[in-house]
């Protein structure tokens, strides 16, 4: 190794150019043609019982813990099918791997778990297969209407498989302890938080460190803002509505007062939090209860849930927090047996009893009025009947949300922008309105036509 | 293979003290067979570096977008890089790292090397392979490890904290977000490169030592005007491979970020910037530009290094 | 830490051939290593551990029931024992994955340092300038590249890119200048030897220690790959250990989640107990090759 040696780097990389540029030029070659559409114009809902009967093969992406369960039911029902099941972990890697797959050209799965927010990035770049061809527009009745909204914009892009109205879940012991009241307003709520910490500083009202926007965003829903407005390739972004402005100023309370502890969510310090009560509080979507008995056993008996406090001690609303749909990729080469795959998945008794039975909350308006549903006396929860709340919630969640067609991008930057006002017990509006002008360069840089 | 025997101790003996590579090349075949040995590596080589990095070349002077597609915009994402508040900050960021976790990791494993070969250490094997450990265990498991160490309430800083009476130890704050991420990386590789380093003192030949202590020269005498010169060569490639090391700093702060998301942002190095721009921003192109131009400031200053460390050889 | 083990180092001018050990250099070093071992001492308490005494109770001592040998258990049967396949892939891309990059990086080093070739410089700027590009940068193109070649999410995208070490390639190449004596090489080309064969018969030999060395450093970083799978792999049932662990501990986030810390810590632990005891074992080779060796007499 000499010096003489490196000052050649450039002549070297000028050869490996050719070398590397030939390279490039044979991997060109062998490349497949675009990716298969085939479907041509669906033949409704007969088309997918032909393909249901005559078999095949499809993969399936998700990370729900019935999924197995799920499809063990399917392939017994329909014998001819072959559903390779393939565990992506959770949201965010399964996103990534789906876009990567989506780049690539091939390797993306017939049918996959999308979350409602991510559901328009994927959306718009015409990956996803409209199903309305395949007559799921009859099955719209079926579910809540919130969720219902979520999967159809100008089309069908998937079936709702759960959903997640936000209500209080609250530390009952802790409560109790300290001599607290449940909070129906935030006034109140910002008041119990006050009162926990000047008893003993341990304790904090809830956990939130402006990084998860999903929360943000849904606390944003709940107090009546709508900031996202989306019509085709218009965008219109506006992070300092009445709303957003509302949920900003209260919370903004909260945090200069210190009243909320900064762990991260689902680390193993917030898991512990949740156990011991130390975080006293959860605004969180319905589907927690699973959560806590998995994750927070010491805690068992502890906790209650309650309606979402309002803003002014008015009607019950809340927003939806997380939830996902299935879909059906344009890259599938059966988009009829996946279509069917899908429906049988979201809409049929039997799966979505499987669905219940591992612990989630479901999109479909049936289930959640069972009174088998209702009536359910959650252990954990102290034999309170939870459902009857959440299900409440879920038929007061706010109506005319819609997320950005790039809202998992816009959701990864919420903590470049936010984040760092929770840390200097700021405005958390200042944090917004940074996330706003990250979200205008975004969508600019992408060819839409956003205003503010 | 047992005639090897023989010859070789013949020509142990016949080579000087320094092995003369000038010699050798003059005496070296000056043909092509040569490539029979390195073709291999060159083949997968290109394969698995040259290729993607001639395609990031071609994919920086694109521009992809949602709405739109592809053009070509020539040295724009170049433009836009040199101007981007957030790359900047991240590459400043990962010069810090470098300016000061690279040179503290490095003498530590340089002491330890010195140490452990000093042979007035007792149970010097059990120190190498005590210090080489950590090297062995995967990154996502050592930020787990330390994430939890870390913790403010859970962790034994929590406990350190406990005992000293105040919040001395905060790991997860803005100053010393940076310092805690550098303590896992010096972890890490402290014992690989102190295992650099001690591979080089074992190559120097015992007749220099014992020449030196012919001349009466100290442990200290020793260490300057033996031991160090025939570390240059080891010292240069560690602070080049740190060099490298520093400027790719990803897997701990990305898989510490699900700990502390609000102290370190999408862009808290260059290269989690590039890996968020393409994996959660579809901004390949953009991405693609600033793996090149972290690509050539490494290089360059791993050429500088590289300068530096054979100008004092030759003084 | 330094200054006091240089000082040391220099207070004393007794014979080199018989030194004494130091109390003061023992002793700081001493520290140096239970800073290395203390968060492994805390991987290995903690795998002893269930879930709810994990969370309650100091790191560094036991608490709560003795649940290693349930912990390992269920690691071993979680998700219809998914743990057992991803140690056999880890086994698998460490076979293939570090056996072909050490064979690489070994013949590419002694053809570097024992032969004068056109383009032999070049060969080290390349290497050299290509590495100085951010990997993780990279990947996009690379997986691009690769799924337009079909190699994605099969094997051979992981074992590949692990083919190779420009780090085993400079220790080879720097360790066989040395210890090849090229009058050796010449008189087998006197006496005929093709150039493929000296290097079996004859070179190879005298590579081993430098070759275990490399070996080793490839089956670490094969063993601990992490970021390349990430990306290139979406079949649960190709994941190495590195990315199923991850994978458990990501579990822990978002709706329907299930946490399982105590399986994540006690998988951490059963992932480096093998290259450790990789490591201590072919140490001895390693220490063994450079004592009797060709390098120090």
């Amino acid at each position: 190794m000499t010096a003489r040696t490196l000052t050649r780097v450039a002549a070297a990389t000028a050869a490996a150019t050719l070398l590397g540029a030939g390279l490039v030029a044979c991997s060109d070659g062998g490349s497949p043609g675009g990716s298969p559409d085939g479907s041509g114009p669906g033949g409704g809902a007969d088309a997918i019982e032909a393909a249901l009967e005559a078999g095949g093969s499809i993969t399936y992406w998700t990370w729900t813990p019935s999924a197995e369960a799920q499809v063990a039911a399917f392939e017994e029902a329909y014998p001819n099918v072959d559903v390779t099941l393939v565990d992506t972990g959770g949201a965010n890697d399964n996103n990534i791997k789906l876009q990567n797959a989506i780049s690539a050209g091939s390797g993306a799965p017939d049918v996959v778990q999308l979350e409602y927010q991510a559901l328009p990035q994927f959306m718009i770049a015409d990956s996803l297969v409209d199903l309305t061809d395949y007559g799921f527009g009859d099955l719209e009745p079926l579910y809540t209407p919130s969720t219902w909204a979520s999967v159809s914009q100008d089309g069908i892009w998937g079936l709702p498989q759960d959903s997640g109205p936000m209500a209080l879940f609250y530390n009952k012991r802790v409560f109790d302890e300290f001599g607290l009241e449940v909070p129906t307003t935030w006034d109140e709520y910002i008041d119990a938080g006050r009162a926990l910490q000047a008893a003993d500083p341990e304790y904090y009202i809830t956990n939130d460190s402006g990084t998860d926007a999903g929360f943000g965003t849904a606390m944003i829903w709940q107090a009546g803002g709508r900031p996202f407005a989306v019509d085709g390739e218009n965008v219109t972004i506006d992070l300092e509505d009445e709303g957003a402005q509302r949920w900003a100023d209260s919370w903004s309370t909260l945090v200069q007062e210190d009243l909320v502890s900064q762990i991260a969510g689902w680390s193993d310090e917030w898991f512990a939090g949740l156990a011991s009560g130390k975080i006293a509080t959860l605004p969180i979507g319905a589907w927690m209860p699973g959560v806590f008995e998995s994750g927070t056993q010491a805690g068992a008996g502890d906790w209650r849930v309650a309606p979402m406090p309002t803003y002014d001690g008015g009607e019950p609303v809340t927003a939806e927090n997380g939830g996902s749909a299935q879909v059906v990729t344009q890259q599938s080469d059966n988009p009829a047996l996946a279509a069917g795959f899908l429906q049988w998945l979201n809409s049929s008794d039997e799966s979505i009893q499987v669905f219940l039975d591992k612990g989630g909350f479901p999109a479909t308006v049936k289930e959640l009025n069972s009174e088998e549903f209702l009536s359910h006396q959650s252990d954990f929860f102290g034999g309170q009947e939870i459902n009857r709340v959440l299900v409440d919630a879920a038929n007061s969640v706010g109506t005319g949300w819609q997320y950005l067609p790039w809202q998992a991008y816009a959701n990864s930057v919420y903590a470049d922008a936010v984040g760092p006002v929770y840390l200097d017990q700021g405005d958390i509006n200042d944090g917004l309105v940074a996330w706003q002008e990250q979200n205008v360069t975004y969508g600019t840089q992408q060819g839409f036509t956003v205003g503010e | 293979m047992t005639t090897s025997t023989a010859p070789l101790a013949g020509a142990r003996q016949g080579r000087g003290i320094a092995a003369s590579t000038v010699q050798e090349r003059r005496r070296s075949p000056r043909d092509w067979r040569g490539w029979i040995f390195v073709g291999p590596f060159m083949a997968v080589f290109a394969l698995t570096f040259l290729a993607p990095v001639l395609y990031s070349l071609f994919l920086s002077v694109f521009q992809t977008k949602l709405i739109g597609g592809t053009q070509f915009v020539g040295l724009d994402n170049y433009v836009q890089a040199f101007t981007d508040p957030k790359f900047l900050e991240g590459a400043g960021r990962v010069t810090l790292f470098l300016a000061v976790q690279v040179p503290v990791m490095l003498t530590l494993a340089l002491a330890a090397a010195l140490a452990i070969d000093s042979r007035r250490l007792a149970g010097a094997s059990f120190f190498r392979i005590g210090l080489f450990l950590p090297y062995a265990v995967p990154g996502v498991v050592a930020v787990l490890m330390w994430g939890f160490i870390y913790s403010p309430r859970m962790g034994l800083t929590g406990n350190i904290n406990d005992l000293l009476g105040a919040d001395v130890l905060a790991p997860f704050s803005p100053p010393w977000i940076l310092v805690a991420i550098g303590n896992i990386v010096t972890w890490e590789f402290v014992g690989y490169n102190m295992l650099i380093f001690y591979a080089a003192l074992r190559t120097i030949p015992e007749e220099l030592y014992e020449a030196a202590a012919l001349d009466g020269a100290g442990q200290f005498r020793t260490v300057r005007s033996i031991k160090l010169p025939a570390l240059r060569g080891a010292i240069t490639i560690a602070t080049i491979f740190s060099i490298i090391g520093s400027f790719q700093l990803f897997n701990e702060p990305n898989i510490l970020r699900s700990l502390a998301p609000s102290l370190i942002s999408t862009y808290y190095t260059p290269n989690m910037y590039a890996y968020n721009l393409s994996f959660l921003g579809q901004q390949v192109n953009y991405a693609a530009t600033i793996a090149i131009v972290m690509g050539v400031a490494t290089a360059v200053i791993a050429y500088v290094v590289q300068l530096r460390g054979m100008r004092r050889e030759q003084r | 830490m330094t200054t006091p083990t240089l000082d040391r180092l220099s207070e004393r001018s007794s014979s080199w051939l018989a030194p004494r050990s130091s109390k003061l250099l023992t002793a700081a070093m001493s520290l140096f290593v239970i800073y290395s071992l203390l968060p492994l001492a805390w991987l290995t308490i903690s795998s002893t551990k269930t879930m709810d005494s994990l969370f309650g109770s100091f790191g560094l001592w036991f608490d709560g029931p003795f649940a290693l040998f349930q912990n390992i258990h269920d690691t071993f049967v979680y998700q219809d024992g998914i743990f057992l396949r991803w140690f056999g892939n880890t086994l698998l891309y460490v076979v293939l994955g570090a056996g072909g990059a050490t064979a690489l990086a070994t013949l590419a080093g002694y053809g570097l340092a024992k032969f004068v070739f056109p383009g032999k410089r070049g060969v080290f700027a390349v290497v050299l300038g290509a590495i100085a590009v951010p990997g993780t940068a990279l990947a996009v193109p690379t997986f691009l590249m690769f799924s337009q070649m079909g190699l994605t999410n099969t094997i051979w995208s992981i074992v590949i890119p692990s083919l190779i070490s420009p780090f085993g390639l400079y220790l080879i190449w720097v360790y066989a200048v040395d210890s090849v004596p090229t009058e050796l090489l010449e008189a087998a080309r006197v006496d005929g030897a093709g150039e493929l064969r000296t290097f079996f018969t004859i070179s190879l030999r005298l590579l081993v220690p430098g070759v275990v060395t490399v070996a080793l450093f490839s089956i670490v970083a094969t063993w601990n790959n992490y970021f390349l799978p990430l990306i290139m792999l979406s079949d649960p049932n190709l994941f190495p250990l590195t990315i199923g662990l991850n994978q458990w501990n990501q579990q822990a986030s978002g709706i329907g989640s299930e946490p399982v810390f105590n399986l994540v810590i006690t998988g951490s632990l059963l992932t480096i107990v093998p290259i450790i005891i990789v490591f201590l074992y072919l140490q001895r080779y390693w220490q063994s090759g450079l004592s009797a060796g060709s390098v120090k007499q």
